[in-house]
C-alpha cells in the first residue's frame, strides 16, 4: 500500500508567497486574539482555588451556587465537568482565608446540603507560585527556542536554526491563538503540551533540512527551489505517516483520557496540524529568504587523488 | 551485509530479559496491608513484635496474606481492605501508641523479583490519591523573631558588661542601640562583636545621638533560613508520622519551600489541620508576683501577658521568651521517680546552656510552655522549677494524668517548628479519581498503541509487524527503566508514554520510507535494507536530538506533573532511539540478513514511477553522472552507502521491479557483485579523510 504518488516534484516553493500570507494572516490574528481575548489561564498560573467533586445523581448547579453564596463566595464559578454528575467549582483568590480552610469549609457547607457529595480533587495555588509556574514557563520556552537554534545551527547552518525555530514558535503562537479565541483553559499541562510541540515539530523540519543537505549534494545542477521542492515532495509520505500515527494516539488521548489530558491532546492536535503546515511552508520558505546556498551545506573538500585506486 | 554479530543480538537479548523482568512487577497489583514502624528511632521492629502481631490477629480471627519484617517495619498484607480497616483499628489499640500503624497498598510482585530489584513504579498522587502540600517558611517572621531574641541578649550583655545605653529601637529588620557618648557605643561594639559573630554593625550619628545599627549578617541569614527549614521538615516528619501514613515524602525544595506530599491520605481535612498547625513553642516565665485578678479585671501589667493554662487557672506570662521550640530536641510521655505521669524533655546543647541558667535563676518559681498557633498562644503547661537543671534532659510531672502527658508530649513534639510556614500549593486527589486516572491513562496508551500498529502493519506488512514489535519492544523498556529509577509516574507521565508511543513510530517510518525509496531506484533488497537503515539513522538522532532538548528543559522548569511527563518523554526518546534503530535492525538481520536469495522486501506494494518521469530515478541519474565525476577527480563527499547504492542501481537497473519481477538469477548475481564491490570500497574509502 503507498498513499501518495508523486510523479513529480511538487512546486512547493512556488507557492511560497501564498503560503507566507496564509502564515502571517494566522499569525496575526492569534497575536490579535492573545492581546484581545486574552488567555482563560488554569489555577496554576494564577492562583485561587479548584474543587472538583461528584455526586450520586445529576448535580443541581444552583443549589451549589446557592450554598456558596451562603458563604459569601458567590464570585465562585461553578460548572458541569465531564459529566453532569461532576461539578467543578472554582473560587477565586481570597487572601484572609488560608487555601486549607477554604476548601474544607466548602465542601463541609456542601456535604450539609447533599451528604452523596465526593470531593474528587482540591487544587490550591498561591499567587506566588503561580506567578513562577508562569515564569518558568517563559524560561523554559525560551531555553529550547535557543537550544534548539543552537542544535541546528551546529548540524547544519545557522539559516536553518532560524527558520526552524520561527517555523515553530509560529505554531506555538498558533496553539495560543487557538485557547485565546476558544477560551479554552490554559494550565500546565497545556503548557508542556506546548513545548513538547515545539520539540516534536521541530522534528518535520530537520527531516526536511536533512533531505535539502543530501538533494544539495545530489542534484548539484538543481536550482535551490527545485532541491527544496524535491527534499519536501520526497519526504512527504513520511510526514503524512508519522504523524499520521501521532495523531491516532492523540486522538486516543482525546476519547479515553478524560478531562485533565483533554486540552492537552487538543494542543498537541492544534501543534501537529499545524506542525505539518508549518514545516513545509515555512522553515522552507525562510531558509529561502534567508539565501541558502549550496555552499552552506556541502562542503568541498580536497582530497590527495592517489589513495583512490579501488574505483569500482 | 545485513548480518549481526553474537554479540549485538546479545544485547538485544539482554534487553528484552531485562524490559521483561523490570516491567513485570507492575502487572502484579496491589494488595492492601497494614504497616507497623516505630514512632521513634529509639524502639525496634524484631521478631518478638512479629509474633505479637500475629498473635493478635489470630485472635481476632482476621487472616492474612502473610507477615513480614522488613527493615525497621512490619507489613500485613490482607485479601481486601475491609480486614485491613479492622486489622489497623485492633493493632492500634493492641500495640499502643509506640508505633505507627498506617494503611499502605504493597506490590504482589513474587519474592524473587523484589530481591531482583525489581519494583512497580511509584505512582503519583494523581493516580493513587492524596494530599501534595508545598509549604513556605515565613522567613520574614523567622527574622523578626530572631531579632527579637537578639535584642533581649543584647540587652543582658550589655547589663552584664555594665555599658550604658539609652535605648534599643527595633526598626524594619534592624536593630538601633543608642547611646550617650560615642566612647560607650565603641565599648558595646566591641563587646558585641565578639559575643555576637551572626551579627553586623554600623556606627550612625543621628542629631548628636550616637547609633548603633545592628543587622544580621547575609551568611547568617542565610544559615539560619536553611537550618529553620530543616528544623521545620523534621518537625513536619514527626507530624506526618502521627498521621499514619505509609510512605511520606517530605522535601526540601528551594530555599524556604518544603513539599509534603502523603500518598493514599483520605482524611485530608485531618492531614491539613495537622500540617497546617503552623505552631511555635515558647518557653518563659509565670509572673506570679504582679495583681492576677486586676489583670482579669483588664489591666494587665506592662511586659506581661494574660493566657489560660490547659485546662486550669489563668495566668501572667512575661512577654520575654527565653527558650524556643527549636531548641526540644525529644519530647516523650513516661514516669517520674514516684511513678507519676509525667513528660521528659530533652533540649539541644545551645538549648541546655540556656535552661540551665534559666532554671538556676528561678528555682521556686513557674515557667510557662506556650503553644502559639497563627498568633494564638495557649499554654501547654506551667511546671515549678524544683531545681536547676543541667544537661538538657527536663522533667515535668505532677497534675496530670497519663493521657495529658501523652497530648503536652506530642504538642511539644509536634509543635516544634523554627518558623512559621503557609501553605502555598495544595493538589488533592480523591482515591477514585485516582483510580479512574490510571484507567484512562492506560487505555490511551493502549488504544492509541493498537490503532497505530493496525496501521503500520496494514501499511509496511511483515515491515510494518517487525516495527510494532520494536514498538512494543520500547514500552517495555521505558516501563522498565521507569520502574528502575523508581520514577514517579503521573497522569501527564502517562501522556508522555502514550505520546512516546507516537513519537517512536517516527523512526521507524523514516527507516521504512528510506527502504522503500532505495527499492524504487531499482537498489536490489538486500542493498536497499542496508542503506535505509544507515541513511535514516543521522535524521532520526537529529530529529530525536531536538525533542530530546525540549524535554530536558521542560524537567529543568517544570514542576510537579510536568516533571513527570519530562522524564517519560526524555527516557523514551532515548529507548527509541535504541530500539527503532539497533533492536528492529537485528530482527530485520535474523530473518532475512542471512537470506542468500532475497527477492523481494516485505515492506508493502511500492509504486514504481514510471520511467523519464518519476523523480527518484532521475535523480539517481544524475547522481550517476555526477558520481562518474567524483569518482574521477578522486573527490568523494557523499555517504559510503549513497556510493554504493547509486552505483548498484546504475548496473542494475532492471531489477527495479521488485515487486513484479523474480529473476533469482540476476539478483544473487548482483548481490554477490555488491558484496565484492562492498569490500573494495570499503578498503578505499577508510583511507579518506572524515567528511
Amino acid at each position: 500500500m503507498e498513499f501518495f504518488r508523486f510523479k513529480h516534484d511538487i512546486p512547493f516553493m512556488s507557492w511560497r508567497r501564498t503560503g507566507a500570507v496564509i502564515s502571517i494572516i494566522t499569525f496575526i490574528l492569534s497575536v490579535y486574539f492573545i492581546a484581545t481575548k486574552g488567555l482563560n489561564l488554569g489555577v496554576d498560573f494564577t492562583g485561587g482555588t479548584v474543587l472538583e467533586v461528584s455526586y450520586s445523581q445529576t448535580a443541581d448547579l444552583g443549589k451549589i451556587r446557592n450554598v456558596l453564596a451562603d458563604l459569601e463566595m458567590s464570585d465562585a464559578s461553578v460548572q458541569n465537568f465531564g459529566t453532569s454528575r461532576d461539578v467543578m467549582i472554582r473560587l477565586p483568590m481570597k487572601p484572609e482565608t488560608s487555601s486549607a480552610q477554604l476548601s474544607e469549609i466548602v465542601m463541609t457547607a456542601l456535604r450539609q446540603a447533599d451528604s452523596s457529595v465526593e470531593m474528587k480533587r482540591v487544587e490550591f495555588v498561591g499567587p506566588q507560585v503561580g506567578k513562577e509556574l508562569l515564569e518558568n514557563g517563559a524560561l523554559a520556552l525560551l531555553f529550547v527556542s535557543l537550544g534548539i537554534v543552537a542544535y541546528l545551527a551546529m548540524r547544519f547552518e545557522w539559516k536553518f536554526g532560524i527558520a526552524g525555530i520561527i517555523a515553530n514558535l509560529h505554531d506555538v503562537i498558533i496553539i495560543v491563538g487557538f485557547f485565546a479565541f476558544f477560551q479554552w483553559e490554559f494550565s500546565l499541562t497545556v503548557l508542556a503540551a506546548v513545548l513538547a510541540i515545539l520539540g516534536y515539530s521541530v522534528n518535520e523540519s530537520v527531516v526536511i533540512f536533512d533531505r535539502i543537505r543530501e538533494n544539495f549534494r545530489k542534484l548539484r545542477k538543481a536550482s535551490i527551489a527545485k532541491v527544496i521542492d524535491s527534499a519536501i515532495t520526497q519526504t512527504m509520505s513520511r510526514t503524512i505517516i508519522t504523524h499520521g500515527s501521532t495523531q491516532l494516539v492523540v486522538i486516543s488521548m482525546l476519547l479515553f483520557g478524560g478531562e485533565t489530558l483533554y486540552y492537552f491532546s487538543l494542543a498537541l492536535t492544534i501543534g501537529i496540524l499545524f506542525g505539518i503546515y508549518s514545516s513545509i511552508m515555512v522553515g522552507s520558505s525562510i531558509i529561502m529568504l534567508l539565501g541558502v546556498k549550496r555552499e552552506d551545506l556541502v562542503k568541498i573538500e580536497k582530497k590527495p587523488l592517489e589513495n583512490d585506486g579501488a574505483v569500482v | 551485509m545485513n548480518r549481526y554479530a553474537l554479540w549485538q543480538y546479545l544485547i538485544i537479548v539482554i534487553s528484552l530479559i531485562f524490559g521483561l523482568l523490570y516491567t513485570s512487577p507492575n502487572f502484579y497489583g496491589e494488595s492492601p496491608a497494614v504497616q507497623i514502624s516505630p514512632l521513634r528511632g529509639s524502639v525496634n521492629v524484631d521478631n518478638a513484635l512479629l509474633q505479637r502481631v500475629e498473635d493478635a490477629l489470630k485472635q481476632a480471627n482476621h487472616s492474612t496474606d502473610g507477615l513480614v519484617l522488613e527493615g525497621n517495619s512490619i507489613k500485613v498484607r490482607f485479601a481486601d481492605t475491609d480486614t485491613q480497616i479492622k486489622a489497623k483499628d485492633l493493632l492500634e489499640s493492641a500495640l499502643g501508641g509506640e508505633y505507627i500503624i498506617a494503611l499502605n497498598l504493597l506490590p504482589n510482585s513474587p519474592q524473587w523479583l523484589t530481591s531482583l530489584g525489581a519494583l512497580p513504579m511509584y505512582l503519583g498522587l494523581d493516580l493513587r490519591g492524596g494530599v501534595h502540600f508545598m509549604l513556605e517558611v515565613d522567613m520574614e517572621g523567622m527574622l523578626e523573631k530572631s531579632l527579637e531574641r537578639y535584642s533581649t541578649d543584647i540587652r543582658s550583655t550589655l547589663r552584664e558588661h555594665k555599658i550604658s545605653y539609652t535605648g534599643l529601637e527595633k526598626l524594619d529588620k534592624k536593630l538601633i542601640l543608642k547611646f550617650r557618648d560615642n566612647e560607650s557605643r565603641t565599648k558595646a561594639q566591641a563587646e558585641l562583636k565578639t559575643n555576637y559573630p551572626d551579627l553586623g554593625f554600623s556606627e550612625e550619628q543621628v542629631d548628636s545621638r550616637y547609633h548603633l545599627v545592628t543587622t544580621i549578617r547575609p551568611e547568617a541569614r542565610v544559615r539560619m533560613q536553611d537550618s529553620a527549614v530543616m528544623q521545620n521538615i523534621t518537625t513536619l516528619r514527626n507530624r506526618v508520622n502521627e498521621l499514619g501514613v505509609a510512605e511520606p515524602i517530605i522535601q526540601k525544595a528551594g530555599a524556604d519551600r518544603v513539599i509534603v506530599q502523603l500518598p493514599g491520605v483520605q482524611d485530608t481535612a485531618k492531614a491539613k489541620d495537622i500540617l497546617g498547625r503552623t505552631a511555635t513553642l515558647e518557653i518563659r516565665m509565670v509572673d506570679d508576683e504582679r495583681d492576677i485578678n486586676s489583670a482579669l479585671r483588664g489591666q494587665v501589667p506592662f511586659g506581661t501577658e494574660l493566657y489560660q493554662e490547659r485546662g486550669g487557672s489563668p495566668l501572667l506570662v512575661k512577654k520575654q521568651v527565653l527558650l524556643t521550640g527549636e531548641h526540644i530536641t525529644d519530647a516523650q510521655p513516661g514516669f517520674d521517680k514516684d511513678n507519676q505521669p509525667a513528660v521528659h524533655i530533652n533540649l539541644d546543647s545551645s538549648g541546655s546552656r540556656i535552661f540551665k541558667q534559666l532554671t538556676r535563676d528561678n528555682v521556686g518559681r513557674r515557667m510557662a510552655i506556650l503553644l502559639i498557633e497563627k498568633n494564638q498562644a495557649e499554654v501547654v503547661t506551667a511546671p515549678v522549677i524544683r531545681e536547676e537543671i543541667g544537661g538538657g534532659r527536663v522533667q515535668i510531672s505532677g497534675r496530670m494524668t497519663s493521657m495529658e502527658a501523652r497530648d503536652v508530649a506530642l504538642l511539644l513534639r509536634a509543635g516544634a517548628l523554627a518558623a512559621p510556614m503557609d501553605i502555598i500549593e495544595e493538589r488533592t486527589v480523591g482515591p477514585s479519581l485516582g483510580a479512574e486516572n490510571i484507567e484512562r491513562g492506560f487505555n490511551s496508551t493502549l488504544y492509541g498503541f493498537l490503532a497505530v500498529a493496525i496501521f503500520v502493519i496494514i501499511y509496511y506488512t511483515a515491515f510494518g509487524v517487525i516495527s510494532v514489535l520494536a514498538l512494543t519492544f520500547n514500552l517495555l523498556l521505558l516501563v522498565g527503566l521507569l520502574s528502575i529509577l523508581q520514577a514517579t509516574l503521573t497522569l501527564p507521565g502517562m501522556a508522555a508514554l502514550a505520546l512516546t508511543v507516537g513519537m517512536a513510530i517516527d523512526a521507524n517510518v523514516l527507516i521504512n520510507e528510506r527502504i522503500r525509496d532505495e527499492l524504487r531506484a531499482g537498489v536490489s533488497p538486500q542493498l536497499a535494507i542496508h542503506a535505509g537503515y544507515e541513511r535514516a539513522l543521522g535524521t532520526i538522532l537529529d530529529s530525536n536530538i531536538t525533542t530530546l532538548i525540549a524535554g530536558i528543559a521542560l524537567f529543568a522548569f517544570g514542576s510537579g506533573p510536568v516533571k513527570g511527563f519530562a522524564v517519560v518523554l526524555c527516557l523514551g526518546i532515548l529507548t527509541s532511539v535504541f530500539t527503532a534503530t539497533f533492536v528492529s535492525r537485528g530482527m530485520v538481520n535474523l530473518v532475512y540478513g542471512s537470506r542468500r536469495k532475497l527477492n523481494y522486501v516485505p515492506i508493502g506494494k511500492i509504486w514504481i514511477p514510471a520511467p523519464g518521469t518519476a523523480i527518484h530515478t532521475m535523480q539517481s541519474h544524475e547522481m550517476d553522472e555526477n558520481e562518474e565525476a567524483a569518482i574521477a577527480k578522486g573527490k568523494i563527499d557523499e555517504p559510503v552507502t549513497a556510493n554504493i547504492a547509486s552505483q548498484v542501481s546504475n548496473e542494475n537497473h532492471n531489477t527495479a521491479e521488485i515487486v513484479n519481477q523474480t529473476s533469482g538469477s540476476t539478483a544473487i548475481q548482483s548481490e554477490e557483485k555488491i558484496a565484492r564491490k562492498r569490500g573494495k570500497r570499503k578498503s578505499s574509502i577508510s583511507k579518506q579523510p572524515k567528511q
